[in-house]
């Protein structure tokens, strides 16, 4: 029974065979998070109404936020899958970790200067060493981490041995990003809609919020299967699949 | 509510756009680098696969 499950597990985490399986997956996460980001675009910048408090500058808020959850969301993909290649020594989630670096870093990088560019006329700076600015910053020092070990490193099961590692002890970094607001007097504002407690936001605001942040989810799914794709050929390159798919391009 | 006024962003322009506009950016290089990484995997493969036909390896 046990024995089964791992040969399904094997079968399907086969390199050769994600490849196969992603090509026809990625066209329909592309064309989702198009339409569903244009609408929530939309709405964000044309229905939702003003804020009293921050005027029209709080539209920012439709990228700052789902980036900055990404940014999380993200660093959880690659720690968890790291985690499984360290332990179940499946190469398909090493791979997995490995593409979603670049993309996370990418999100950690747009909340903090979406956030910069928030922070300057609300608060008067661009940047304040605040907790969950300063935890967010180390977020994108830990991706940039992950990516320096994993090329750095020669031997590409070390490298994500070692890379992996720091992905996963970079964890205790998460609940701190998230908490921040709470632990410490922040000059960022509190949770308003990942609390209890119902959402404190006008529901024209809180909708184009929630669907941008599903475009987000929906467009790093399929840039992670592109990049997946791409350390697959690139790790199995001396491997009859990869030989026979590059010959008949 | 005109264009103009849209644009405007209640004086906040500045901020709003290059927000949207960086947002973008980091969008389009999402989706333009691993297809030149593709790229650069298949070209880099087709080279091996020539130097072997060479050698006879």
């Amino acid at each position: 029974m046990f024995k089964s499950i791992w040969r399904w597990i094997q079968r399907f985490s086969s390199p050769k065979y994600f490849y196969e399986m992603s090509a026809k997956l990625i066209p329909w996460f592309a064309v989702s998070a198009l339409v569903i980001g244009v609408y929530g675009l939309y709405l964000g910048l044309f229905v939702a109404p003003t804020d009293y408090q921050q005027g029209e500058s709080y539209r920012i808020i439709f990228i700052h936020v789902p980036a900055a959850w990404m940014s999380l969301f993200i660093y959880m993909v690659m720690a968890i899958s790291a985690g499984i290649g360290i332990i179940w020594q499946i190469r398909l989630a090493d791979m997995v970790a490995a593409a979603s670096a670049p993309i996370g870093a990418s999100f950690a990088f747009l909340a903090l200067v979406t956030g910069s560019l928030w922070g300057k006329p609300m608060w008067g700076a661009y940047w304040v060493w605040d907790a969950r600015l300063t935890s967010e910053l180390i977020l994108l020092f830990l991706y940039f981490g992950y990516m320096a070990l994993q090329s750095a490193i020669d031997d590409q099961r070390s490298a994500d041995k070692a890379s992996g590692l720091l992905a996963i002890v970079g964890v205790v970094n998460i609940p701190i990003i998230h908490y921040s607001v709470e632990w410490w007097n922040t000059l960022h504002q509190g949770a308003t809609v990942a609390k209890f407690d119902k959402p404190s936001m006008h529901i024209d605001m809180l909708i184009p919020l929630l669907l941008m942040a599903v475009a987000f989810k929906l467009f790093y799914a399929a840039i992670v299967l592109i990049r997946t794709r791409n350390e697959a050929l690139y790790r199995d390159r001396n491997r009859r699949w990869v030989r026979e798919l590059i010959e008949k391009l | 509510m005109n264009w103009s006024e849209f644009f405007h962003m209640g004086g906040y322009a500045f901020f709003v756009w290059t927000s949207y506009g960086l947002t973008l950016i980091v969008v389009l290089m999402n989706i333009v680098s691993p297809m030149l990484q593709r790229k650069k995997i298949i070209a880099r493969i087709k080279r091996t696969i020539k130097r072997e036909k060479l050698t006879g390896s």
